[in-house]
């Protein structure tokens, strides 16, 4: 199937809270199959960029396309519809307590496919072994460690094959071991099915290892943007302190 | 150990200032100060060794002393402590004071706010309605699994305490009743009244007060928690409506659950009150049951059990509402149980005030 390019197309986008302005009229274009990094220091506006790519936080100001469909217009089938094609990991998992890791993951097959009973426990049984959580089929979300908790997040939000993954800070408070793999199964995903991939995360070893295009943000306003290579070459006093952590930067 | 001496107009610091003793350096100096409070005081620090925040912090102070500011004088801080001294020291305070809003602009302010809230629990209202209404007979609508979840947590796992509660209160109105009756010599009719009021008011009210404060509070806690988890958002993202996949099935079994605990709270507080009578009040078993059998009607129990459907959909609905409208942590949950619970009881009076104007 031939999909829309680009992936993601903000235009002069701005998303406040109440009167206090998160993200300031700010351009951006992420092409399919693309990998790409928001960066930025706490608070910067990253998580809120990226829930507003999907609607989660509604913008304010500006055009933003997501797959071709422009996100002011879109109705409930429209939602639906994307909400097939999009797939989100949070922060901390957002696994839903009173189900099991096994029903997490097929819920959305339950929710949005025919599929019977059977082949629905097949594909999450495929989709747990491929992030090496097939032993906590049974197991409650709380049962699990953060590492895992991530893992069985990434499975469910893989589970309907969507075009584009947005992940919220996928490596945030892991161990670096346990934060190489999921790197790695971002990475392994993004090769295997040409999944865009759009990632939230200020960990520099992280940033590092996936090596996508970089959207640095500060301030709500877009302050970077290119490769990883470029950013450390940038002269940028802010870009340089980011990258070069205490580092001055001589400009 | 800090070193604290004076000579002419000077004081002498040396050794560290820190957090330990510069409450005793503290008193020293205003001793010298009440003293001798005509002179003019120096400072030499250059003895000093080490500073932390509290002393660096101190130091600054002694210049803001009140009123012997004109009269102090701090300087010759050793070369190394200097730097750790400017960066320790606090920022000054903004003295500008914010104008205070005025009652009008406070009252229109908190008008807007309470319109706004009204608004959404109206909406929350009649889309929770609206979906629990539509999901029947459909697919993929409604979570059985969850339905009977929660219909064992709000009815099964109730009826202990709800039993033993309303069998109490069954029990302290037969007496009650009965201290009023026998002036008259007609402690038979607490029977009656007994029958009566426990089938149309307290056995529907009881059962509904026991449920909005076990079940509506932990449905208001999980739904908070939910989302402060971002779960959500979990569900936007997966495109299912969390008031159809989180609420309704809460809703269906507190709609189900509810008056059937109605029911057994008409017959079990009735049965509080036999045991009374026959026990306590000197009527025979026989003579109480005819009298009960002749005082009640379908109608009291039916209009029982029809309120404690609408309580059942206000609690749930108030619950859901006080969840969603969570912002914060743990301080968020918390007002939201307590929101919930309060606003239940009012909800509860007000919908059986509304049902007895309407019907007696």
């Amino acid at each position: 199937m031939i999909w829309p390019s680009p992936a993601i197309e903000a235009t002069g986008l701005a998303v406040a809270y109440d009167d206090q302005l998160v993200i300031n009229e700010i351009d951006v274009l992420i092409e399919n199959g693309d990998i790409t990094i928001i960066l930025g220091g706490s608070g910067c506006g990253k998580s809120t960029l990226l829930k507003s790519f999907i609607g989660l936080i509604p913008h304010s100001k500006g055009k933003l396309q997501l797959l071709g469909k422009d996100m002011s217009k879109i109705d409930e089938d429209d939602q639906r519809d994307l909400s097939m094609k999009v797939g989100v990991m949070f922060q901390f998992g957002a696994l839903l307590n009173s189900l099991t890791i096994a029903e997490n993951v097929a819920l959305p097959l339950e929710m949005h496919t025919n599929f019977n009973n059977d082949l629905i426990k097949d594909i999450v049984r495929a989709r747990l072994d491929s992030v090496s959580l097939l032993e906590t089929y049974n197991y409650r979300p709380d049962q699990l460690s953060g590492g895992m908790r991530k893992r069985a997040a990434l499975a469910r939000a893989m589970v309907l094959e969507p075009k584009i993954l947005l992940c919220d800070e996928p490596v945030a408070g892991l161990d670096p071991t346990t934060a190489a793999e999921i790197d790695d199964l971002l990475l392994t995903i993004n090769k295997e099915s040409n999944t865009t991939l759009v990632i939230v995360t200020h960990d520099l070893l992280s940033i590092e290892r996936i090596n996508g295009n970089l959207l640095m943000l500060d301030d709500g306003h877009v302050l970077f943007q290119g490769s990883h290579d470029e950013a450390l070459q940038s002269k940028d006093s802010k870009v340089y302190s980011f990258f070069h952590p205490g580092n001055t930067s001589d400009d | 150990m800090i070193e604290f001496r004076t000579k002419g107009n000077t004081i002498f610091l040396a050794g560290p200032l820190v957090l330990n003793n510069v409450y005793s350096v503290d008193q020293h100096i205003h001793k010298c100060m009440n003293e001798h409070s005509e002179k003019f005081w120096d400072f030499d620090l250059t003895g000093l060794t080490k500073l932390d925040t509290a002393g660096a912090v101190f130091l600054h102070s002694l210049n803001n002393f009140v009123p012997l500011t004109e009269k102090l004088r701090v300087d010759h801080l050793p070369a190394h402590l200097q730097s750790f001294f400017n960066s320790a020291i606090p920022p000054a305070s903004n003295t500008t004071k914010q104008s205070q809003p005025s009652f009008i602009e406070t009252l229109d302010a908190k008008l807007i706010k309470t319109y706004e809230s009204t608004k959404q629990f109206v909406f929350l209202l009649s889309d929770l309605s609206y979906f629990a209404i539509t999901c029947i007979g459909k697919k993929n609508t409604i979570r059985r699994d969850a339905f009977f979840d929660q219909s064992y947590i709000i009815g099964a796992q109730a009826l202990p305490i709800i039993g033993m509660i309303v069998f109490l209160i069954g029990a302290v109105s037969a007496i009650q009743s009965a201290a009023q009756l026998r002036q008259f010599g007609a402690d038979i009719f607490v029977a009656d009244l007994l029958a009566i009021g426990i089938t149309r008011e307290l056995g529907p009210l009881m059962t509904a007060i026991m449920v909005a404060g076990r079940s509506g509070s932990a449905i208001a806690a999980e739904i908070a928690t939910m989302k402060f988890s971002e779960e959500l958002d979990a569900l936007k993202t997966m495109a299912l409506n969390p008031l159809q996949f989180v609420a309704v099935p809460k809703l269906w079994a507190m709609i189900v659950t509810v008056p059937l605990l109605t029911v057994l709270a008409d017959i079990v507080g009735i049965a509080g009150g036999f045991f009374v009578g026959i026990t306590a009040l000197d009527i025979s078993p026989d003579a109480f049951l005819q009298q009960i059998a002749g005082s009640l009607f379908l109608r009291d129990i039916v209009s029982g059990i029809i309120k404690s459907f609408f309580f059942a959909w206000i609690i749930t609905v108030i619950a859901v509402f006080k969840g969603m409208q969570f912002s914060g942590g743990a301080v968020g949950v918390g007002r939201a149980i307590t929101g919930s619970v309060v606003n239940s009881l009012v909800g509860i009076i007000v919908l059986d005030l509304i049902f007895n104007l309407l019907v007696y």
